[in-house]
């Protein structure tokens, strides 16, 4: 099999759009190493209070 | 810290005694130099800050390690450098909130009243520094006055700052200011700006509801000096406004609106990666392959790529694993592991064999609750024939433990009475099927968020509740039975609805991932409004770009299309649809797993300022097709264009987003054809978001006049001979003014149709403004609410080509993760209908958000479609014959368990 054709993925970076690529790939039946940082994911959009426009918690 | 072992009691972090500054609460409190950032972490374990740990920095201490009960601390651990082999890197870097403390222009450094947006965001929080009480972090007393600055670090090309629009802020600010609004109902919250950029899907609304019905002040204005009043902790600002008057205001804090920025260490990592970035340090993309970095095979996707907010976010990240799918389509499952399948064992004809574990969750329980006496009651309760106690029920050697368990005591139903059934409920399902049992023959009982945590100054009564809730956990668990999961085949063929670039991009995709396609479009050609379009506002040609589309469209034998289309009926869920179309007088048959709807939005066709009863009056679109065919200019001597037509009006009161952009790289290139032309664009607010600002920047440089007008006073449009004269009020000067202008071109809106026959069809939803609506507005924009149904486009809201080509290959992806299981297994615990209750009074049917119920025509009795029933308990609570019945939440269940403490 050719070095491009592993099915693995590596997603750099585990805040909101590293957990969906994650999800997203490994639901298409890739497998996935996520890796972040920081001792636990969810980046930036973990900090948010509340999000716009509908105000629905961060969390 | 092995995460095996740490089963994030906190004991470590109460012993700890180092505190530390908490970077998670931006600076505002303080945490141990072991920790957790907050409680719903993931993964929920705590970790050592190797810069602030006493034993790593002086080599002494080690509390935590000798309090931990599961030895779970190392300090001996050493970093390993792991190799990973893998197909596709994708890369999600984020950004960081720019530091306004690098060119301190308002006095943020010395003053605890002035806050960042991020910090404000912590401050307003339940879980922040002030569990979300909004007081000054000076006095802690409650604001009556909050000014918002806008900009702080964006739009700006001085040092330090950058000169891209951060495109978040706007509406962030306006959020900030509606919540700080509910917090304090009195508060007087003004926003200080440039222009206000609520371009999203919307999100127009929502600062039309804080500037109208919530008297939020805007003020448009340049902010020259913000100085403290006295020590009282306020500040005066100083401000030219939109008229040039200089003002002057005093508020009690300050909330700085930072941009995004790209972190230095990002900019060395891509460096590493050998991929490109731009002079900002964000990832270098095209218009037409959005998501690709400049390196074979690694996508990058999120803040890295530009400012952007959630939703564009989440689409970017689903269109990389659309493009991840495309190249690694041959080795999909070959890397993937299968969890153990244990043959179920047939509990038919048992009596009730119960075994009930009871958590100590470390102390978290056993501090509070009488563990042991909660164990010898569950005992005494009918049908328990074991029970027992576990430090910590969700620890490896405790699962493995409760497995046999399991199997040696010949347990047909288990309970486990610790935490949350939220985040424990489907490991402890696991534990069971493990042994043998169905994964619905587990009941849990919460005696810690629902007992000890809230009962922890009385240990009698909190003992007391304890056993209550465990003995209707096992009243209840008797009545238990094991549920079916039952797999349903779907069917690996999609139907795309719209043949414009989105629909034509989404099949490419999902053909290049193995999947045939099925593209129905209504009009007699493919390529929607893209084949209008002439440049990107990165400068691409879209021709070029498009004809290449074609081509593959043509080349790939998976991709079937239908023009002159129109759909007659769709039948079907999930898995397995049937759709009936009739194109060019031929009626057909479609069969399909799931569907993408990506049928487009129209132009608005202006009924003012003389558009139709002038040749010198167009529409954007048309100014585009005639520069797609070189048509001459060379007479217009002055151009002038009118932004917001027939957008953000009263009739329709959103941003078409597309809009500014598309004037002002226009207007550019008509003003490198020609100099000394005279190019006027008449506008609200310049909504250039991200990098669009340098176009922006680059437009007003060259000359081109930028003039403020306001569309609630009339825009006089008439014509004397060969030319247009505008007469409108320049809201900058307050003065009327006369252009007279060769040209006239009408930025007019993007609009979506009202009765739109699909909404009846699919059953899906639209929003306020017609466009369609998706399943949630920041997580889900891709999905729509029904199961197997997907979005992309401007059916989805306004955006550019390359927005919609993300979002096509979004919605590819997202149907991939349908496809590629080739099965569904559907829940057990879901609603069925006893046909001899049921009175044909049908308010299942109107009453369930996912349109599980339906009235079968046969029987003439209400019937729930398993594919679409999610379990919510809706219909049961509504049907007045009692008719309806929840597998796993029967009425007899539920009964058992009031029953049980009466």
């Amino acid at each position: 099999m050719s070095e491009k054709n592993i099915g693995s993925v590596l997603v750099l970076g585990g805040g909101i759009s590293g957990m969906q690529a994650a999800i997203d790939c490994a639901n298409s039946g890739f497998y996935v190493y996520l890796v972040d940082s920081s001792p636990s994911i969810g980046g930036m959009m973990a900090k948010l209070n509340k999000t716009f426009p509908t105000n629905d918690c961060a969390m | 810290m092995s995460l095996e072992k740490c089963i994030s009691c906190g004991l470590c972090a109460e012993k700890c005694p180092k505190k530390v500054v908490n970077a998670y609460d931006e600076g505002l409190s303080k945490r141990k130099a072991i920790y957790i950032d907050y409680a719903q972490a993931v993964p929920l374990k705590y970790s050592i800050d190797p810069d602030q740990c006493i034993y790593i920095q002086k080599k002494r201490c080690k509390l935590c390690e000798k309090i931990c009960p599961t030895g779970a601390i190392d300090f001996e651990e050493q970093a390993t450098q792991i190799r990973l082999r893998v197909g596709v890197v994708i890369l999600t870097l984020g950004s960081q909130a720019y530091d306004p403390l690098k060119w301190d222009t308002y006095g943020y450094k010395n003053s605890k009243n002035i806050l960042t947006s991020l910090e404000f965001e912590r401050v307003l929080s339940a879980s922040g520094p002030y569990e979300g009480h909004l007081i000054r972090p000076l006095d802690k007393k409650e604001p009556k006055k909050i000014a918002w600055l806008q900009c702080i670090g964006s739009r700006d090309v001085h040092i330090g700052a950058n000169g891209y629009c951060s495109g978040i802020c706007c509406t962030n600010s306006i959020k900030g200011a509606i919540l700080a609004k509910d917090h304090i109902k009195t508060l007087d919250a003004a926003i200080f700006y440039i222009d206000i950029r609520t371009y999203g899907k919307d999100l127009e609304r929502y600062y039309n509801y804080a500037k109208n019905d919530l008297g939020i002040r805007f003020i448009k204005s340049k902010i020259t000096t913000i100085e403290p009043v006295n020590a009282d902790g306020n500040h005066l600002l100083r401000y030219i406004d939109a008229s040039g008057q200089r003002c002057e205001e005093e508020f009690d804090m300050v909330v700085l609106s930072v941009g995004l920025k790209i972190p230095e260490r990002s900019k060395a990592l891509a460096r590493i990666l050998d991929i490109d970035i731009n002079e900002y340090g964000f990832a270098r993309t095209t218009s037409f392959e959005p998501v690709e970095t400049t390196r074979p095979g690694v996508y990058v996707c999120g803040t890295f790529q530009s400012p952007k907010t959630i939703p564009s976010a989440v689409i970017d990240a689903s269109a990389a694993s659309g493009m991840a799918g495309s190249l690694l389509a041959e080795s999909r499952w070959t890397n993937t592991k299968t969890l153990e399948h244990v043959e179920e064992r047939d509990i038919r004809g048992e009596p009730p064999r119960i075994g009930i574990f009871v958590c100590c969750c470390g102390t978290n329980i056993a501090a509070y609750v009488d563990v042991p006496k909660v164990v010898e009651y569950a005992k005494t309760l009918p049908y328990v024939v074991f029970a027992q106690q576990n430090l910590f029920s969700c620890s490896q050697d405790t699962q493995d433990e409760m497995t046999q368990i399991i199997k040696d005591q010949g347990l047909n139903r288990v309970v486990v009475a610790a935490c949350t059934p939220k985040t424990h409920e489907p490991l402890f399902q696991m534990t069971v099927s493990k042994a043998g049992l169905n994964k619905y023959l587990f009941e849990m009982a919460n005696i810690r968020n629902q007992c000890s945590w809230v009962h922890q100054s009385d240990m009698i009564l909190a003992t007391t509740k304890a056993k209550d809730l465990v003995k209707m956990a096992a009243a209840k668990a008797v009545l238990y039975k094991p549920l079916a999961e039952p797999e349903m085949k779907v069917n690996q063929q999609v139907l795309i609805v719209g043949g414009g670039v989105a629909g034509l991009e989404a099949a490419k995709n999902l053909s290049q991932q193995g999947y045939v396609t099925y593209v129905i479009e209504k009009s007699g050609q493919l390529g929607g409004h893209t084949k209008k379009l002439y440049k990107t506002w990165q400068g691409e040609f879209i021709k070029d770009y498009f004809d290449n589309l074609m081509d593959d469209i043509n080349d790939e034998t998976q991709i079937l299309y239908w023009l002159n289309a129109q759909i007659l009926s769709v039948e079907g869920s999930i898995g397995n649809f049937r759709t009936t179309i009739l194109s060019n007088g031929q009626k057909r048959i479609l069969s399909h797993g799931v569907v993408i709807i990506a049928s487009g939005a129209s132009q608005y066709i202006p009924a003012e300022y003389l558009y139709g009863k002038s040749d010198r009056v167009m529409t954007s679109l048309e100014l585009e097709q005639k520069l797609s065919n070189n048509t001459d200019f060379k007479s217009y001597k002055t151009i002038a264009f009118v932004q917001c037509v027939g957008s953000r009006n009263e009739k329709r009161p959103y941003c078409s987003r597309v809009c500014c952009t598309q004037s002002i790289k226009n207007a550019i290139l008509l003003k490198q054809m020609d100099a000394g032309r005279q190019i006027y664009i008449l506008y609200r607010d310049i909504r250039t978001y991200g990098m669009r600002e340098d176009l922006y920047r680059a437009a007003r440089d060259m000359g081109i006049h930028f003039i403020r007008y306001n569309n609630d006073k009339t825009l006089q449009v008439t014509q004397n001979n060969d030319l247009i004269k505008l007469e409108f009020t320049d809201i900058v000067l307050r003065r009327e003014m006369v252009i007279e202008t060769q040209l006239l071109v009408l930025a007019s809106a993007v609009i979506a149709e009202e009765k739109n026959s699909l909404v009846k069809l699919f059953k899906i939803s639209q929003n306020e403004d017609h466009f369609f609506a998706e399943a949630h507005v920041k997580l889900r924009p891709n999905d729509f609410a029904i199961d197997g149904m997907f979005l992309c486009g401007i059916a989805h809201g306004p955006k550019t080509v390359g927005e919609s080509i993300t979002q096509a290959r979004a919605a590819a992806a997202r149907a991939v993760t349908v496809l590629s299981k080739k099965s569904v297994s559907l829940l057990g615990t879901v609603a069925y209908v006893d046909p001899t209750l049921c009175s044909q009074c049908s308010v299942c049917v109107s009453i369930c958000p996912y349109y599980a119920p339906i009235f079968n025509l046969k029987t003439k009795k209400a019937q729930i479609q398993h594919t679409l029933c999610k379990g919510c308990g809706l219909c049961v609570a509504s049907c007045r014959s009692g008719a309806i019945n929840l597998n796993g939440f029967e009425t007899s269940e539920i009964l058992d368990m009031v029953k049980s403490i009466l």
